[in-house]
């Protein structure tokens, strides 16, 4: 899986200018993201299940306290309802609340609070709910059936909400910067395998990423890779891989599921003509099906060849080892799939 | 109790039971001539409790009304027009049709959140608003309701308890009228008081007569003074009883015909009118005098409401998501100084403190007797740890950290003597 490496262009250019560059891991990114908008703006708070005294589980919230205080950061009980009700009754006051799920895959226990009340105010009633949810998640890392989720999906069929994966260091400090400065209810999903694992460069000033923009990672010409998340790396590993074989593959960096960026994706695969889908969601529902549904209604003749997927298997994340590796794409499915593609 | 009233608040309570129960009766004929999109919802005989609990709110205070909460709704300044339209579905609705009943708010004028129907929902957002409006110094109050069915729910016990963790200015009603739709309240909790919940929460509670609009009145503005000068929630059980079904379509011959003979003798108007009559604060003029207002003032709001047109069928694609300044200017309304909160000087106190063990610590810090499994002692910080766990930002707040520790070190150091 991914190496530790990232791939140069993580969609700023200004990051290969800047001078007052720092390596930085993606946990730290997140970190910074959150302590420069709560220094930004007194609007911003935090509320989560140990956030406060104990810095967050994987430590993401660690020093806000002490430069915060306790309005600002909330230790809550365990209800996740709670945060996700109280955030968004902050919210139409004029707060800005980011809420920290411990692990992403308690997200559903708020499943109504988020996709009835959070979601639909803005539709229904006229009332905005700045408030971003984030939280680790993903496989990878043995943590079994409870804390590998990757519940984007769920979220991408709720109209109201925006929905973020990020896949490096950059994008995840820019996207929620962004996010804290929407005005509407944004999920940010963090990778847990990519916390301490993938570090990348990050330029000294404030900056933000576009929500709603996906970025090309690596230009090719044969076929499109689209991904997001951890699989991105591994998709960037498969591409190396087909390139030795002549295969050059264009990989694109979905980055924000909801609202996707259909612009960049009808471009690539206009140009290609292929487009095989990678994601560590399971099979069905997943953004690929989705995908292939675009590009049946707007590429359909330019496509030389059948839509494929690399996904998780159809079933709950195990936890053995040897079954969680067996359940998760990796390098070899990717790159496999993509030269089946690219016979066509 | 009831002689702390002014002739006027009397007056006032009366004349807002009164229009309360006309606009459902309004509502009524509406929906008999098919006006009325979706069900249609009563809150006969309960109408003290909507209009006595949000009469005790000030302007500035917030509230979510549930489904039977109308009186509520016009105490607070929303006129019939609004809650016609909404029920008929009309352009001119609060939500121009996208949403009925009582489902709209006014974020900017009238400080009201829209329910959802999805029962309890409300409690920990009116939590967070509570919690809002304290850390932005607006010493406001946030009040909701939820039915003695309602109050089953997990939402119900996750809100209520942030709320009391966090000492929220919150306000909750709770409506008990013997009924969630068929279900009598003992099929949903074996309490003989839904009060005495509020013991499990650590917060206070009052039990009032729910049909006794002045006694409804006085607790709650006792219990929303309190909740206002930091005591915490509280919890007021008001006892009344559902006088017609859950909705329209429901004739609810499951309730026991001396049951509703009991409540219907004891009907909330017809008691503070003889009240107010006896203690002549009301005379047959002045009566006469308030229902003409009430019937002049409900012609021209259902005219108005009849003749506002159905939304244009476009509509229906607007709207998913705020674009952005041109769509809403999201500000905060501070009224305490913002130099305040960072660095911060916390309006509330936070306790930190395990019984017998001292208080906890920060995360920066040495010990912590809270978290016995996973934190291994230190001598100290270093300045680079304490560097990057402020977000890599150095200077200031560095010194606000030792300070902080200093403070926790000695309780820290008793609290592990005390564990020997
Ligand atoms: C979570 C949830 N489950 C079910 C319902 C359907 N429902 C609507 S009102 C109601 C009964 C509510 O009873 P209660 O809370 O006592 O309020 P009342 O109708 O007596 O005012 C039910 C079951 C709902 N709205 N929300
Ligand atoms: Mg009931």
């Amino acid at each position: 899986m991914a190496d530790g490496k990232t791939n140069g262009t993580n969609g700023a250019k200004t990051s290969e200018a800047a001078t007052a560059e720092a390596q930085v891991t993606f946990l730290e990114a997140i970190k910074q993201a959150m302590f420069e908008e709560m220094e930004r703006d007194p609007s911003v708070v935090l509320l989560g299940e140990d956030v406060g005294v104990y810095g967050g589980a994987f430590k993401t919230s660690e020093g806000l306290l002490e430069r915060f205080g306790w309005e600002r950061v909330i230790d809550t009980p365990i209800s996740e309802s709670a945060i996700i009700g109280a955030a968004c009754g902050m919210s139409y006051l004029g707060l800005r609340p980011i809420c920290e799920m411990q692990f992403i895959d308690f997200i559903v226990c708020a499943f109504n609070q988020i996709t009835n009340f959070v979601a639909k105010g803005h539709y229904l009633w006229n009332a905005p709910a700045p408030m971003v949810i984030r939280g680790p998640s993903g496989g990878g890392v043995h943590g079994g059936p409870f804390h590998s989720a990757n519940p984007e999906m769920y979220f991408v069929h709720t109209p109201g909400l925006k929905v973020i994966y990020p896949s490096t260091p950059y994008d995840a400090k820019g996207l929620l910067k962004a996010a804290v400065r929407d005005n509407n209810p944004v999920l940010f999903f963090e990778h847990k395998f990519l916390y301490r694992r993938i570090k990348g460069e990050i330029p000294a000033g404030d900056y933000t990423v576009p929500i709603g923009k996906a970025v090309v990672r690596r230009e090719g010409k044969h076929l499109t890779i689209l991904s997001y998340a951890a699989m991105m790396h591994t998709s960037l590993e498969a591409a190396e891989a087909l390139a030795k074989e002549g295969i050059e593959a264009e990989v694109i960096d979905l980055r924000t599921l909801l609202p996707l960026d259909e612009e960049t994706i009808l471009n690539s695969v206009r140009k290609t003509n292929k487009c095989l889908v990678v994601h560590e969601d399971t099979k069905t529902g997943g953004i690929a099906g989705e995908i292939a549904a675009l590009l049946c209604e707007k590429a359909f003749s330019d496509l030389d060849g059948p839509l494929l997927r690399v996904t998780s298997l159809d079933t709950p994340v195990p936890y053995a080892p040897t079954l969680e590796e067996y359940f998760l794409p990796n390098a070899k499915k990717v790159f496999a799939a993509a030269k089946e593609l690219a016979r066509y | 109790m009831k002689k702390d009233l002014t002739r006027q608040q009397h007056l006032d309570l009366y004349y807002y039971m009164r229009l309360n129960r006309a606009v459902e009766d309004t509502m009524v004929k509406l929906f008999r001539q098919n006006k009325i999109v979706g069900g249609l919802y009563s809150s006969l005989g309960q109408e003290a409790i909507s209009v006595g609990t949000s009469y005790a709110l000030q302007k500035k205070d917030w509230l979510a009304p549930m489904i039977r909460n109308i009186g509520a709704l016009l105490v607070k300044g929303v006129k019939p027009r609004d809650i016609f339209m909404q029920h008929m579905a009309k352009y001119d609705s609060p939500t121009k049709g996208k949403d009925g009943t009582s489902h709209f708010g006014d974020l900017d004028d009238l400080h009201i959140v829209s329910p959802i129907s999805m029962l309890g929902d409300l409690i920990p957002v009116m939590a967070g608003v509570a919690i809002a409006g304290r850390y932005l110094g607006q010493k406001i109050v946030a009040m909701t309701w939820i039915g003695d069915g309602g109050s089953s729910t997990g939402v119900f016990h996750e809100g209520l308890n942030f709320a009391a963790v966090q000492k929220a200015p919150f306000v909750l009603i709770l409506e008990n009228n013997l009924w969630a739709y068929s279900t009598p309240v003992r099929k949903q909790v074996p309490l003989e008081n839904l009060a005495d919940r509020a013991k499990a929460y650590g917060i206070d509670s009052y039990i009032v007569d729910g049909n006794d609009v002045a006694a409804v009145y006085s607790t709650t503005k006792e219990a929303v003074e309190r909740a206002r000068a930091g005591e915490g929630p509280i919890l007021i059980e008001a006892k009344t009883f559902r006088r017609l079904g859950h909705a329209q379509h429901d004739p609810a011959e499951y309730v026991p015909k001396e049951m509703r003979a009991y409540w219907e003798a004891r009907d909330p108007i017809a008691l503070h009118e003889k009240f107010l009559l006896s203690e002549k604060l009301l005379d047959a003029k002045s009566k006469k005098d308030i229902e003409d207002k009430i019937n002049t003032l409900l012609a021209t709001e259902r005219d108005f409401a009849e003749n506002s047109p159905m939304p244009p069928a476009e509509l229906a694609e607007t709207g998913v998501y705020c674009t952005g300044e041109e769509c809403h200017k999201i500000r905060a309304k501070w009224e305490r100084p913002i130099s305040e909160v960072t660095p911060p000087k916390s309006s509330v106190q936070a306790v930190w403190t395990v019984p017998g063990f001292g208080s906890g610590k920060s995360s920066g810090g040495v010990n912590a007797p809270i978290h016995f499994g996973d934190t291994q002692p230190s001598t100290g910080i270093s300045a680079s740890e304490a560097k990057s766990s402020n977000g890599g930002k150095p200077a200031a707040k560095v010194a606000a950290k030792t300070a902080a520790k200093k403070t926790v070190k000695t309780a820290a150091s008793a609290s592990r003597k005390a564990r020997r």
